[in-house]
């Protein structure tokens, strides 16, 4: 079976058919880990209000490489490559904590302070003359591989390239307006959570931008009348693909009878089916457009979800070519009243591991990962709405699927 | 211990017992009866409780949340056929109040899919109030705290 970068041809209908190998060669992975994660792209570090005092800290990946987040001395945040410059042992065990005093490696005690600089290495004079570091070696040319960080709109991006314009410019303005759409306030952390994903990372990312299966694949939705393709809705997207956003309207501008229709052959629909203490559905359009739904991905693998009242953020972490880890951070802001706390908590009972509306998600890139032994060689099929990725305005499309793979493909020269 | 307090052990025991049959066995429309009509449910990791953090993965104020849960699950929500198996040790009761109990018990749960594939899907503990409701005793609230914060690719039954 063929592998690799070089064996594999790109179907001549671009980004409207995606070989199957890409979610499954090793070391097609291997390279995405270079190309793509320790390439030009931004990823999610951490809300800015996480790591409140100097000496703050959390750990956390960029890609499969693991990161320390800090608050420096100087109040900024710092990111830099959990492993050690001397031996490569990770610095900081847990996942998050608070060091004061800088950074000590447990192995030999080399410490950083909290920007990631060397600050001394344990006899580094030897023992009663013998032994220690010879006189060439500067504490300065040895500290820790640092990030650049980038904080927009109370969130902290962070990536290891020079080469990556600002986080601004690299998302632009039309989905960079709809992460501040959301992020208004201070955001209070509710909780966290996180999922075994057993499918490629791409498989997951896929799902969030396939505005098209949302109502088909999430019967709780349909049923309820609470979204549907027919609901008004539609699918901003950045020029290079690489972001979107889809967003829904909260009313129904279209008729329930020809909605049913059109969902009639899909599925059954439960026309008594009604909950019983609908409670938890009680939303408050607290930004006040009208949007009732909006799932926003910064590429490669950062998603802002906008719910209802429920507000998270999403990172999606590569573990392997078949594994991925799902972290959900969820949200709300300092200035919430104890009822709106409550809304957004009820209202986390549609999303995460046990979600009404995404519990399949957590399935579904397993259910294809599955399928793919023996079909390596061919390829999905992502023609809704056509073979580009420009923005549409409906969600029975498959674009923003079309511009992920439109950012992908150049960086891996396929 | 005198014969009341072993009789209340044993019908902690029974409810204990009862309650991870009613999920192990698919009967989840009876899952509901278990709990008050006010009642407080929800499933969150150590990580969160420890923290105060509020957060649940499924999150109920009511036992008619529950029902709807129970109906989403049959006749909404898609996931592959699948069983737990609950092992419910170390009832503890914590503190008495009135006639309510806190009560605390450790869990194991294994999870089986329809191809055999077996996994130890949660472990954790319950922290539970409990109240007398004319001979049985029902869960006026129940937090499922998780050891993990990882779940394995989703949770449908509840735990």
């Amino acid at each position: 079976m063929p592998q690799g970068l070089q064996s594999l041809k790109w179907p001549k209908e671009g980004n409207a058919r995606v070989p199957y190998r890409v979610f499954s060669d090793p070391e097609i992975h291997r390279a995405e880990r270079d190309r793509v994660f320790l390439g030009p792209t931004w990823q999610y570090l951490a809300l800015e209000n996480e790591l409140p005092e100097a000496g703050d800290y959390k750990t956390t990946f960029l890609g499969e490489t693991p990161v320390i987040v800090t608050r420096g001395d100087d109040g900024q945040i710092h990111a830099m490559v959990n492993r050690c410059a001397h031996r490569g042992n990770l610095v900081c065990l847990k996942q998050r904590g608070h060091a004061k005093d800088g950074l000590t490696c447990v192995y030999h005690a080399w410490r950083y302070d909290l920007a990631g600089n060397l600050t001394s290495i344990a006899f580094r004079r030897g023992v009663a003359g013998k032994g220690g570091m010879p006189e060439s070696f500067k504490l300065e040319d040895h500290g820790l591989k640092k990030l650049r960080t980038d904080s927009f709109a109370g969130i902290v991006f962070g990536t290891l390239s020079s080469e990556a314009p600002p986080f601004a410019e690299y998302v632009g303005n039309d989905i960079g307006g709809r992460i501040g759409r959301v992020m208004r306030g201070k955001p209070k952390i509710l909780g966290t959570t996180s999922q075994i994903l057993h499918n490629n990372w791409k498989l997951y990312v896929e799902n969030v931008k396939d505005t098209y299966h949302a109502s088909l694949l999430h019967t709780f939705f349909t049923t309820f009348r609470i979204s549907r393709l027919t609901t008004a809705g539609g699918v901003a997207i950045a020029e290079s693909g690489a972001h979107h956003a889809s967003y829904t309207y909260g009313e129904q501008r279209g008729d329930n009878a020809t909605s049913d229709q059109l969902y009639s052959d899909i599925h059954s629909l439960h026309e008594d089916y009604r909950l019983r203490d609908p409670r938890f559905l009680d939303s408050l359009d607290e930004i006040g457009d009208g949007v009732t739904l909006q799932i926003l991905s910064v590429f490669p693998n950062f998603v802002l979800q906008q719910i209802h009242n429920s507000i998270a953020v999403r990172l999606v972490l590569p573990k392997g070519p078949d594994e991925t880890e799902l972290q959900w951070t969820y949200i709300g802001f300092e200035d919430d009243d104890a009822a709106m706390t409550e809304r957004r908590l009820q209202q986390a009972n549609l999303v995460g591991p046990a979600g009404y509306v995404s519990m399949e998600d957590g399935a579904v890139g397993g259910f294809i990962q599955r399928a793919i032994p023996g079909a390596e060689e061919e390829s999905s099929v992502i023609e809704m709405g056509g073979r580009e990725h420009a923005p549409q305005p409906t969600r029975a499309t498959e674009a923003s699927v079309r511009g992920f793979w439109n950012a992908w493909r150049p960086l891996m020269g396929l | 211990m005198d014969l009341a307090e072993i009789t209340r052990r044993l019908e902690l025991e029974t409810l204990y017992a009862d309650y991870s049959a009613c999920l192990d066995s698919d009967a989840l429309e009876r899952w509901p009866d278990f709990f008050t009509e006010t009642c407080h449910y929800r499933v969150t990791s150590a990580e969160n409780y420890e923290h105060g953090l509020p957060l649940g993965l499924i999150y109920a104020t009511s036992q008619n949340m529950l029902r709807d849960r129970v109906s989403a699950l049959r006749d909404a929500n898609i996931y592959e056929p699948q069983r737990y198996r609950h092992l419910v040790s170390g009832i503890r009761i914590e503190q008495e109040d009135g006639g309510a109990l806190d009560v605390t018990a450790n869990f194991l749960v294994v999870r089986t899919m329809q191809d055999g594939g077996m996994i130890l899907f949660a472990a954790g503990r319950y922290v539970d109030r409990i109240e007398r409701a004319g001979a049985a005793w029902k869960f006026a609230k129940k937090i499922v705290v998780l050891d993990s914060r990882q779940i394995d690719t989703l949770l449908a039954i509840p735990l």
